[in-house]
């Protein structure tokens, strides 16, 4: 039975290993959880779940293999109706008006003949709309509706603190997302383009450099540090906003806190679809502090590596033609502008969040690679290693 | 011995989940991995573990220089090079210059001790897997004297993060998890009222529902959490306001006297000054 739910779990994504199910079998095997469904949904929760963004297909799955148990222990009304669709049928309750109201569907015999029906041509569990039982509807069957005719079935009392509505209820939904790259593996892939050097204050004991200089002082100690090592590369940053990477936003984020953490000689600078004459670096003061792009190619020598972040999906004149570009009038083309980016800085690379099957499609992209001399990358793990490696070429 | 579970302390509430994961944790000796928003109590819970389970608490804060060797020893060559110079008995046993770490106190303690792994997201990538084998089998190797060290009770490890940095499976296959949810209306009642015993119903209600006004405004960069709440209610209490100052009055339109303790940067307040503008030019 467990069996199952692990496999269940798998089939929804969240990775669950043997180890897991082990502990889990020990932490039942030791009685904490007391038999008590409650408990076990808590306790293999923790055992089971490592991140809260899987909160919410755990609780989905949970329901949907805890309710199958449920419904398959119950042959209630001859038909198959699981138990707690009908649990609160015995405690109806009716004011004046609601009979009333019943009234109008036939009363209440006909009330439950309906539903009788309606259960036996609804096969699953049911969510919104307005025939079928379920939840959160405006049929007369269900609970959590709208409407004042409905029959209550399957609310619990005190929904907060109810074990079965808990699951239900499915708190954790912001935290699912389905992003294949975490930072961690970007950052794994930064790693790639690591170059160590010592500078800065010497705070580091320089083993061998005090003992040559010890002996040299006749046995009386002296001293050597040096400076701790640090890595030493330094990342010149060109990130796309706005436009078409408003669907790579999250990636780019990625990336970006990613390379934040990882390099300490980090330089950012924005464009909008293709570097002109000016850049900048605070998108909210985009019009006002511009930075012209001579003074960023004077400032940063040529041992910066370029990265730049964008989709290039444009218009091909937008890269070739002066006055292409969509926001204002460039007095000579995107093109010349890498070209003087790419002649400062001699290792750069262009990553892509565009998925790379779709590049030979874009005609801006065709182009782009041609001035890149082909060395554009996707934005992902792989492609990210793929670009260290031409990065790190002497 | 540990048939009593944990279900917080007088300074400390738990929701039943939470007491089921350390439950959990420390029945099968797990390393227990705690998650939520910053001010949520994760690292008060290993000091109340400790409190309330009346063992030794050992913590260990991480930085974003701390090496995972650093929890186990280090050794000190560069005193045992002077002592050498200057003739000290003490520089023939290498043992004296080996320094013990957090985790090294906590597994040469004499009662099972909690042991506490604060920020291990501060810390390099690396750092989690540099300590898996730690956390499996409780007991490390010192290369410099040639021992190893067993842990004599396996301890209640509490490791908390704030999610700067993904925590690498291998890791977290090894521990349990549980992510402090912020709590509901009912629980940040009873947080409060064990930490102000017999505070005035009327400023709490009110107080509460400001809190929660503010915490609903979208976009804040940072939403105020528990403690931001507790350290407002001690200055609202220190200055004995009147509650009928924290209710909205017109709408939803008033700054809550002190908000600096809950609203932590300035584009924060700006951005709540500006919805309070707004709204009081609607009412009108």
């Amino acid at each position: 039975m467990l069996i199952r739910f692990i496999a269940l779990l798998r089939e929804a994504g969240i990775p669950v290993s043997i180890t897991e199910y082990l502990s889990l079998m020990a932490a039942l095997k030791s009685g904490i959880a007391d038999y008590s469904v409650d408990d076990f949904y808590v306790l293999a929760r923790a055992v089971l779940i490592k991140d809260e963004r899987y909160y919410d297909r755990y609780d989905r799955v949970f329901s949907a293999h805890f309710a199958g148990i449920e419904s398959s222990l119950n042959t209630l009304m001859g038909a198959e109706i699981p138990e707690d669709w009908l649990r609160r049928l015995a405690e109806l309750k009716l004011t004046a008006e609601e009979k009333a109201k019943i009234e109008a569907l036939g009363g209440l015999e006909h009330v439950m003949d309906a539903l009788r029906e309606r259960l036996q041509e609804q096969k699953g569990r049911h969510e919104g709309g307005n025939k079928w039982i379920g939840t959160a509807g405006r049929s007369p069957f269900g609970a959590y509706g709208y409407n004042p005719e409905g029959v209550r079935m399957g609310q619990e009392g005190s929904r907060q603190r109810s074990a079965v509505k808990v699951w239900d209820r499915r708190e954790f939904r912001n935290f699912d997302d389905s992003v294949e790259l975490g930072t961690r593996n970007l950052q794994v892939a930064l790693r790639r383009l690591r170059r160590f050097a010592r500078e800065g204050a010497p705070d580091e004991l320089d083993l061998e450099g005090t003992i040559t200089a010890t002996a040299r002082n006749a046995g009386w100690l002296d001293l050597k540090l040096r400076p701790e090592r640090h890595n030493a590369v330094k990342v010149l940053l060109f990130l796309d906003v706005g436009g078409s990477m408003d669907d790579h936003v999250k990636l780019t984020e990625e990336l970006f806190s990613a390379a934040r953490t990882e390099f300490r000689h980090l330089e950012h600078y924005y464009f909008h679809n293709f570097v002109y004459e000016s850049v900048w670096r605070d998108n909210r003061r985009r019009y006002q502090q511009r930075i012209p792009l001579q003074d960023v190619l004077r400032t940063y020598g040529p041992d910066y590596r370029l990265i730049f972040v964008g989709d290039a999906t444009m218009g091909p004149y937008e890269i070739l033609r002066p006055g292409g570009s969509v926001e204002h009038w460039n007095e000579e083309a995107g093109a010349v502008w890498l070209g003087r980016l790419l002649q400062s800085f001699p290792r750069f690379a262009w990553l892509n969040p565009q998925p790379e099957a779709q590049w030979e499609y874009v005609p801006s992209i065709r182009v782009a690679r041609e001035l890149l001399s082909d060395r554009m990358y996707p934005l992902s793990p792989a492609g990210l290693d793929r670009a260290a490696r031409v990065l790190n070429a002497r | 011995m540990l048939t009593r579970r944990f279900s917080g302390t007088q300074r400390y509430v738990t929701t039943d989940d939470l007491s089921m994961a350390v439950a959990a944790a420390v029945t099968l000796g797990r390393p227990l991995l705690i998650k939520g928003e910053p001010g949520t109590g994760k690292t008060q819970l290993a000091e109340e573990i400790a409190q309330f389970l009346d063992r030794p608490l050992f913590d260990w804060h991480v930085k974003s220089t701390t090496k995972a060797q650093q929890g186990l020893y280090e050794y000190d060559a560069v005193s045992r090079l002077r002592d050498s110079q200057l003739g000290d008995a003490r520089v023939h046993d290498i043992g004296n210059y080996i320094v013990k770490g957090r985790l090294w106190e906590a597994f040469t303690s004499d009662v099972q001790p909690v042991l506490l792994i604060d920020e291990i997201d501060k810390a390099d990538i690396e750092f989690p897997n540099d300590l898996l084998r730690e956390i499996d089998r409780m007991e490390f190797y010192v290369y410099e004297t040639r021992e190893t060290i067993r842990a004599r009770h396996r301890p209640i490890i509490i490791i908390t993060s704030n999610n700067e940095k993904e925590l690498p499976d291998a890791f977290l296959r090894r521990c349990f998890f549980h992510y402090i949810r912020f709590p509901d209306a009912e629980t940040m009642q009873r947080i409060v009222e064990v930490h102000f015993p017999g505070i005035k119903q009327a400023l709490l209600a009110d107080a509460l529902e400001a809190f929660y006004r503010i915490r609903d405004v979208p976009g804040l960069k940072k939403k105020p959490s528990t403690s931001e709440l507790l350290d407002w209610l001690k200055l609202l209490l220190a200055e004995d306001i009147d509650p009928a100052d924290l209710r909205a009055t017109d709408g939803k339109g008033t700054i809550p006297p002190l908000y600096g303790a809950l609203l932590k940067n300035e584009q924060d307040v700006h951005l709540f000054e500006q919805l309070v503008f707004m709204n009081r030019r609607t009412v009108r």
